[in-house]
């Protein structure tokens, strides 16, 4: 049974940046993920990172930026972490290797971005998330006698022990199909959002909540769920990104009579107000049958007028995208876009060192909501957040494992249960429904009814909906009985993951009787500071999950910047 | 605009590779159709293959927009992503209009389309030392180094890992050990960077390895695969032409002597001498090369390819002894070709991310009353 110090679940920017900082304290290290480390979802990060590295730039703008973007739900300690310790932590990646853009002056340069009341985007033209992550496996393949890496282990469970502290997991090598227990002092989850649970969605197909699933289910509470990032600029027909760094070289947004509506919702900022903002916008003008394309259901994103050049060199990525997945040269002509689900805000509450409740366990990047994001993440912060708290994650866990002993736990109960749970969906009769039909179902009834505008009955079909689907889920059948590379089975574990995740977004949706970031209730149209400015925690009686989630409340963390007035 | 969603579905045939590992029988066929819009992925049928018909097709895939790199396969004989092709054009470049599907090449197939990229690829990748090893010292802020230097090795940069140029590598095919493509490519994302500290080391290390950088046989096939325009085979002869031109490196495998001479010998005559590229490339570039015992071992060991190309009428003894002849207007041209590249104060390289200046803007300025068309 193999052991570690500190043992990391998801090999994303989060989860590498915490094996490193480990492993550099001194810890013995493993990495686990399901895919190989370079295919996590890090990699279609594209815009930037922000940083205040400029010498007229100060981490407190940046920070009070962020606690504005996030409509005053963001925890203000843990932005302050974040942005003061960004410079540095940019600067560290630039030594290590990345290939950040330079200005004439040789230095890094900087774009601008939504909701930024400066230029403070460092960037890779626009693979910034896949220079970041393939120069971190750089150093995983640097350090690999120190950190050991289990590429495609697929994780069932979390393991604890009799006093309730997470003390290893479960995982399913996917190209054996063989199940092991692994022992480890600390646990970091670092295995993303839940996007897959939205159709469509700009995330991968491997973006199934696993992490905030498993943490759920082992009594781990999830907060700010509620808040479900809708990206401005999605393409109409596929979901897939264009990167915010178009707006941020200066491209406009137009509806059918070719105005740049965001003139009055932003007047200021423009189409580089905070991305809420923009989608409420554009979603106000489809609505309102201003929207181009033979449905009316989008809106023209103008890049022609940024230089061409500039273009090629920056946005080169798009251009790519543009053509081969819209047929659009986006350097000549405009391109449909619309708004679609991208990010989840919230994720398993964890304190400024990356601690969930759980002792043992950890978690940083999307998985996790420490919270800096509040209720409306800010472009080219959701790196940033994955590098600082999986650098801090990482650390801290180190510490902590150098105090205490490997946890005596007896992993073969659990270890036969999972594997008995994965012989049980392998070996079901087909009276039920496919896996993939389930999760079409799911998809669609997320991006209906829990979109960019809810409503009270809307959430409660949703619901009901989901109550209905996860009946289901548990009934699915499927096709692939072998044990090399069964994706079929695990395909149902994670449709399973996702249907907890929609359920807990649902319930907090239904809970916030109000609009802010995200969440915008047109039944409850204005932010009510009053009765609302606090967290929506959501958790299960690990030892009764059938009783279902409960709700409780925690306070936000207001440092220096009181609650005002929202504008762009 | 160009509205390509306006195109109705129709019906694709697939017809995939399949192996089961477990089942002991060999690779089958196997064959479904599929309702897309032409313009949709094959990545996409597949899914919708896997969806519809049967959820045990295995195939690695997560992003559906060529930044992850996890679905490069064959379609149709060519190394391709799944997510980067049209359905229309697989349909187009495919024989009776029916898709063939099969796992990438020069890999072991662990099941169905799934590759061990392990075992090879990132085997190759490790092998360069793949990782910056930075300039001492470490600058308190970043290192200040030029716009175009950053811009170009993100053309490396770019690279994901896909294994599309491993798949169909015609050296590597032949020498399995051959570095390869996709790790060679990574090797100049470090020998290009300013800020690397092991420039010559690294050059010197991928020019004295029999399977490094003088083992690719310049056939293109990596530059027509990489679906992210990294241009392999570029920054292959990129690191051959800073290894020999700048670091005068002269390695044991006759790389740059091979190559100097090729390139003498095309300047004196117009087109390349056969029978003296080998006493040359061995033996020092001059007439009296073939007289040096290593020339001589070597011209010796080749005599059975000198033979099969003298019986099958490549060529005859007149123009292995004195060379081809061509007229002197075109010998003079060749050689201007040579003088005006030669007269350049710097090294010209081809990087298809730095592009020219801006060019006159197009009649789209009215994109803003256009845009409602």
């Amino acid at each position: 049974m193999p052991e570690h110090d500190v043992l990391i679940i998801g090999a994303g920017l989060a989860g590498q940046r915490a094996a490193l900082a480990a492993a550099e304290k001194g810890a013995s290290v493993g990495i686990m993920s399901k895919v190989h480390p370079v295919r996590s979802h890090s990699v279609a990060a594209a815009g930037g990172i922000n940083a205040a590295i400029s010498v007229d730039d100060d981490w407190h703008s940046h920070a009070y930026d962020t606690v504005k973007g996030s409509d005053f739900l963001g925890d203000q300690d843990a932005i302050e972490v974040m942005c003061s310790e960004a410079p540095a932590e940019v600067m560290h990646l630039e030594h290590i290797g990345v290939t950040f853009h330079r200005n004439d002056k040789g230095e890094m340069d900087l774009r601008a971005f939504g909701g930024a009341s400066m230029k403070r985007t460092a960037y890779v033209a626009d693979i910034t998330g896949q220079a970041l992550l393939h120069v971190l496996y750089e150093q995983l393949m640097k350090h690999h006698e120190t950190v050991a890496r289990y590429e495609e282990w697929f994780t069932t469970s979390l393991l604890r022990d009799e006093e309730g502290r997470c003390a290893g997991a479960i995982a399913r090598d996917v190209r054996s199909g063989r199940m092991e227990a692994f022992t480890a002092k600390n646990v970091i989850l670092a295995c993303g959002g839940a996007g897959q649970a939205y159709k469509p969605t700009t995330n991968g197909l491997i973006v199934t909540g696993d992490g905030i699933a498993m943490a759920y289910r082992a009594g781990a509470p999830l907060m700010d769920m509620e808040m479900v990032q809708y990206h401005p600029t999605c393409l109409v027909e596929t979901g897939i990104l264009i990167t915010e760094g178009a707006r941020g070289e200066g491209a406009h947004l137009l509806n059918a009579n070719g105005e740049r509506f965001m003139e009055k919702s932003a007047p200021n900022k423009m189409e580089l107000a905070s991305r809420d903002v923009v989608s409420r916008a554009e979603q106000i003008e489809i609505n309102e049958g201003r929207g181009v394309g033979p449905d009316g259901a989008g809106i023209y994103l103008d890049v022609t007028v940024v230089p061409r050049k500039r273009t090629l060199e920056a946005l080169r990525e798009i251009v790519n995208l543009g053509k081969d997945f819209a047929g659009v040269d986006i350097t000549r002509e405009p391109i449909m876009i619309r708004p679609g689900q991208h990010y989840i805000m919230g994720g398993v509450k964890t304190d400024i060192e990356g601690r969930t409740p759980i002792e043992g366990l950890y978690a940083a990047g999307e998985v996790a909501c420490v919270s800096v994001h509040g209720g409306n993440r800010l472009g080219a912060n959701s790196l940033l957040d994955t590098l600082i708290f999986g650098r801090r994650s990482g650390e801290h866990a180190a510490a902590r494992a150098a105090g205490i002993p490997m946890p005596t736990v007896n992993a073969n109960a659990q270890l036969r249960e999972d594997s008995t749970q994965l012989e049980a969906i392998i070996g079901r009769s087909r009276d039920g429904r496919r896996v993939s039909e389930i999760k079409s179902e799911l998809g669609e009834t997320m991006n209906k009814q829990v979109a960019v505008f809810r409503d009270e009955e809307g959430l409660q079909n949703a619901l009901e909906t989901i109550g209905r689907l996860k009946e289901e889920a548990g009934k699915a059948w499927i096709d692939d009985r072998g044990t090399v590379f069964n994706q079929d089975v695990l395909g149902a574990l994670e449709l399973g993951y996702m249907v907890d995740c929609a359920e807990a977004t649902v319930v907090a949706a239904l809970e916030r009787k109000e609009s802010r970031g995200a969440q915008f209730r047109t039944d409850f149209p204005e932010r009510n500071d009053a009765e609302w400015l606090k967290h929506i925690e959501i958790s299960l009686n690990a030892d009764d999950r059938a009783s279902g989630p409960q709700v409780s409340y925690s306070p936000v963390t207001i440092t220096q910047w009181q609650p005002e007035e929202r504008k762009y | 605009m160009a509205e390509v969603h306006d195109r109705p579905p129709e019906q694709f045939t697939l017809k995939m590779r399949r192996y089961d590992p477990e089942s002991g029988e060999a690779p089958y066929w196997d064959q479904h159709t599929i309702e897309l819009e032409p313009h949709r992925s094959v990545l996409e049928a597949i899914l919708q293959a896997r969806d519809r018909f049967d959820g045990s097709i295995g195939i690695r895939c997560s992003c559906r927009q060529a930044i992850c790199g996890s679905c490069g396969i064959r379609v149709n004989g060519e190394p391709a992503l799944a997510c980067h092709t049209h359905l229309d054009a697989a349909k187009r470049s495919a024989k009776d209009g029916v898709i063939e599907i099969e796992p990438m090449g020069n890999m072991p197939v662990l099941k169905d389309l799934i590759v061990d990229m392990d075992a090879v690829h990132w085997k190759k990748i490790q092998r360069v030392t793949p990782w910056l090893l930075p300039k001492q010292p470490v600058p308190e802020r970043e290192y200040i180094v030029s716009k175009e230097s950053m811009v170009d090795v993100t053309q490396t940069m770019g690279c994901i890992q896909c294994g599309a140029c491993v798949s169909d590598c015609l050296a590597m095919e032949v020498d399995p050990g051959f570095i390869g493509p996709a790790a060679l490519a990574k090797a100049y994302r470090f020998v290009g960077d300013p800020r690397d500290d092991q420039q010559f080391e690294r050059l010197n290390d991928l020019a004295q390895d029999p399977q490094g950088i003088f083992d690719c046989t310049h056939c293109f096939k990596c530059v027509q695969a990489c679906p992210k325009d990294v241009n392999p085979m570029g920054q292959i002869m990129r690191l051959r032409r800073i290894a020999t031109g700048d670091h005068h490196i002269v390695d044991k495998n006759n790389g740059e002597r091979h190559e100097a001479t090729m390139v003498g010998l095309i300047r004196n005559y117009g087109l390349l001498h056969e029978a003296e590229m080998i006493p040359r490339s061995y033996g020092g570039n001059s007439w009296f090369a073939k007289f040096t015992p290593a020339a001589g071992k070597e011209l010796l060991a080749s005599l059975p390819v000198i033979v099969r190309g003298l019986m099958s009428g490549k060529f005859n003894p007149k123009i292995a002894i004195f060379g081809h002849k061509i007229p002197k207007q075109d010998l003079k041209a060749v050689q201007a070709i040579y003088d005006k590249i030669e007269s350049r104060p710097e090294r010209y390289e081809l990087n298809l991310y730095i592009v020219g200046e801006d060019e006159a803007p197009e009649p789209v300025a009215a994109s803003t009353e256009g845009s409602n068309s």
